[in-house]
């Protein structure tokens, strides 16, 4: 009886686990030290550039309508002079059990085999669904064509990105997005395809740091990691290890792939504790 | 059986027959200018707005970052509703032969077609892109695209293209014989439409045998098909993770809601149907008591629902689920809009407790419409106060719709309006069949 349900526990596993879960390629993942974090937002402008995303002005700002594939959150705790600020970057988290890809109802968002939640734009119908599900509102809706000045200027937007000579900047393994369409960071995807190629016309492996996303390569105190979770001599596999980890939302239970390390303020003697 | 007598007994067989086509073929200046109004309200304040919104993008409406859904979706949910007390309450008093059901279940019925319609539209408004709306359709394509069957918008798709197939062809084989009844009474091109529409029904005994057969089919399949459809519309929020729509009793308190809303749509539909159509006779006071007793017993279940929902929130004691439940009940406007929708659907409905406000006409009206409203409020609250408080500070937003979103939504109505004024001169909206049957047999009245 007890083999019995086992069995069943574990159909019922793979059927709620997208991806094929212990046979990924690679598991991609990002370590991000907010020790060495200090918001000063590289990663930000790094993203933009390397990913064609649209600057859409001031107002569609107040809107809330940025596409910025990564923001940095910024909390302010406590009365001055005892004020804590804190500020974690925050893009996809590339979630295991990511609840955007049920969602989708024509699979515009899957699994692929590096443990990578990708998005594909020309797939995408536009139902918001995927959205509305993530918990980390990550996501980045193309609310216009951003390309076009005369409908952006009509719907008080102030600025527009890509007019020329703007869109000799774009570039070019990316696609640039058309409205209706759900975009979101894909770990520099284009980055990732071009170091495999790259490795299998060698015939060898990935090598651990040949695949950078943009941000990564930006940042300059080092704080973000990027690397293979699946080898053992990564540096984000030994990363992973320390003790100040954690998941964002962890007990939401959508397995992400970006591991924080705790930042550890002076009073917080707790955390300074478990160092 | 006791036969319970609906209407007064002293109306001819004849009588029923004529004041039937009498609906459908003589309409008065006001017909002509209530349908020129609402097919205006269809192309200025739907179809332009709509084009627009294809043209420039979603940008138009007060859509952002974390409130991804909004009027749009409110408006789906609340026409799905709507559409679900016509087939399946009709479906059920078939079913358990209730007499009182016979003379208001056709625009009942046409009611629930004609809303579902409306709220299918709403989809297609509500996406990106819905030029690809195909996309999301099974069939073999060379595109190599497939369905994503995990998802609950696809559940969405099957469940209410099948809800508007099988409430479609409810309402289409119930009135067989009244268009049959209609054929024979009128000339010109009405004669060649209904010629065609009752698929030569003649009347005889296999005829109605196999009809009642294929009714009763029908009956019997649409009630879990009722249920299954708002359930599945529930769950487009419940399977989420957001704090305030993942619910494990959205499913039947959707059904519930819905079927209460629709149940006053139908009130509603009802008094303005017998007042403008001059169909007294047959839609009695009688009928709004029934009705009433349903409208209590449902704004009791949805009362219920709703205290459960806030009770189990509040004693959880989540700091998401407390965050959501403030928001919704104490931070105006919304706490405005909250407590609204429960002295409309709570308090106000309990007045049916009295027979005599039961069998008050306008009464019933101003109740049906009251819950209505508040039954537009709950979606609308289940949305906008949920998404814009997730999971994360920092990205907290509210929502107010657009001028676009808001003129849609009264489009939405002018289309609802529109068809049901095509309807009632296009298809017999009360039963002449069944109306008769009601009555009773004349030979037998002769004898008194």
């Amino acid at each position: 009886m007890g083999k019995f349900l086992d069995k069943i526990l574990e159909r019922f596993r793979i059927y709620r686990i997208p991806g094929y879960y212990e046979k990924y390629d690679h598991k991609w993942t990002m370590v991000i030290d907010l020790d060495k974090c200090n918001g000063c937002g590289a990663c930000v402008i790094a993203c933009n550039a390397e990913n064609n995303v649209p600057v859409v002005g001031k107002e569609e700002c107040g809107n809330k309508r940025t596409l910025n594939w990564i923001r940095i959150e910024r909390y302010v705790e406590g009365e001055y002079p005892n004020v804590k600020v804190k500020f974690i970057p925050i893009m996809c988290q590339h979630c295991s059990k990511a609840p955007c890809e049920t969602a989708c109802p024509v699979y515009a968002t899957y699994h692929n085999q590096d443990g990578l939640n990708v998005q594909v734009y020309n797939r995408c119908v536009g139902t918001f669904t995927c959205a509305t599900y993530c918990p980390y509102d990550v996501r980045r809706f193309n609310w216009f064509t951003y390309g076009k000045k005369d409908l952006l200027k009509s719907n008080g937007a102030s600025a527009t990105s890509f007019e020329p000579p703007l869109d000799q900047q774009l570039n070019p393994d990316v696609t640039v997005r058309e409205m209706g369409v759900m975009e979101k960071c894909t770990f520099c995807i284009q980055r990732i395809r071009a170091a495999k190629d790259r490795a299998k016309d060698e015939n060898r492996s990935i090598r651990d740091g040949e695949v950078q996303p943009a941000c990564v390569q930006s940042c300059p105190t080092g704080a973000m990691t990027f690397g293979d979770l699946n080898d053992p001599d990564s540096k984000v596999f030994k990363l992973a290890k320390n003790p100040r980890k954690y998941k964002l939302l962890e007990e939401l239970n959508a397995d992400p792939s970006v591991i924080y390390l705790k930042r550890v303020m002076k009073d917080d003697s707790s955390a300074a504790h478990e160092e | 059986m006791t036969h319970q007598q609906h209407m007064k007994s002293d109306i001819s067989y004849k009588e029923v027959n004529e004041d039937v086509v009498r609906t459908m073929t003589k309409s008065g200046a006001g017909y002509y200018i209530a349908l020129f109004l609402s097919m205006a309200g269809v192309v200025f304040l739907w179809l332009l707005p709509w084009a627009y919104q294809i043209y420039t993008g979603q940008g138009v409406t007060g859509l952002q970052t974390p409130v991804f859904w909004g009027i749009y979706l409110t408006n789906f949910i609340f026409w799905i509703g709507i559409s679900h007390s016509g087939t399946l309450l009709s479906a059920i008093l078939f079913i358990t032969q209730t007499p009182w059901r016979r003379s208001i279940y056709r625009s009942a019925e046409a009611m629930t077609f004609f809303s579902v319609l409306t709220a299918a539209i709403f989809v297609f408004v509500h996406m990106g892109r819905p030029w690809n709306f195909y996309w999301t359709m099974p069939y073999p394509n060379q595109r190599q695209i497939w369905l994503n069957f995990q998802s609950p918008l696809m559940f969405d798709v099957f469940a209410i293209s099948t809800y508007m197939t099988a409430s479609m062809m409810f309402l289409y084989f119930g009135s067989i014989p009244d268009l049959a009844a209609v054929r024979d009474r009128v000339t010109g091109w009405r004669k060649e439409l209904y010629g065609a529409l009752s698929l030569g029904w003649r009347g005889t005994d296999a005829e109605w045998h196999w009809l009642n057969k294929a009714y009763t089919f029908f009956a019997v399949l649409i009630i879990p098909l009722a249920v299954s459809v708002h359930s599945i519309v529930s769950w487009d929020f419940a399977l989420s993770k957001v704090p305030g729509l993942n619910k494990t009793i959205f499913a039947p308190y959707f059904v519930v809601g819905a079927i209460y809303s629709g149940s006053a749509g139908i009130v509603t539909l009802m008094v303005i149907l017998r007042k403008t159509l001059k169909i007294e006779k047959y839609i009695t006071t009688n009928h709004f008591d029934k009705l009433g007793m349903l409208l209590l017993v449902m704004s009791l279940l949805w009362s219920y629902i709703n205290i459960l929902e806030v009770f189990t929130g509040w004693y959880a004691d989540t700091s998401f689920e407390n965050e959501a439940l403030k928001y919704r009940m104490f931070t105006p406007p919304y706490a405005y809009m909250f407590w609204l929708m429960i002295f409309t659907n709570t308090f106000m409905p309990l007045l049916l407790i009295f027979r005599k406000i039961r069998a008050s006409i306008i009464i019933s009206l101003i109740i049906s419409l009251g819950i209505n409203v508040g039954m537009w409020i709950e979606r609308y609250l289940i949305i906008t106060t949920s998404l814009p408080r997730k999971f994360l500070p920092y990205m907290w937003h509210d929502y107010s719709p657009s001028l676009t979103e808001i003129s849609m939504t009264i489009g939405s109505f002018s289309f609802f309006i529109t068809l049901f004024l095509l309807f009632i001169k296009l298809w017999p909206s009360v039963s002449i069949y069944e109306v008769k049957e009601d009555i009773g047999i004349p030979m037998k009245k002769e004898g008194h």
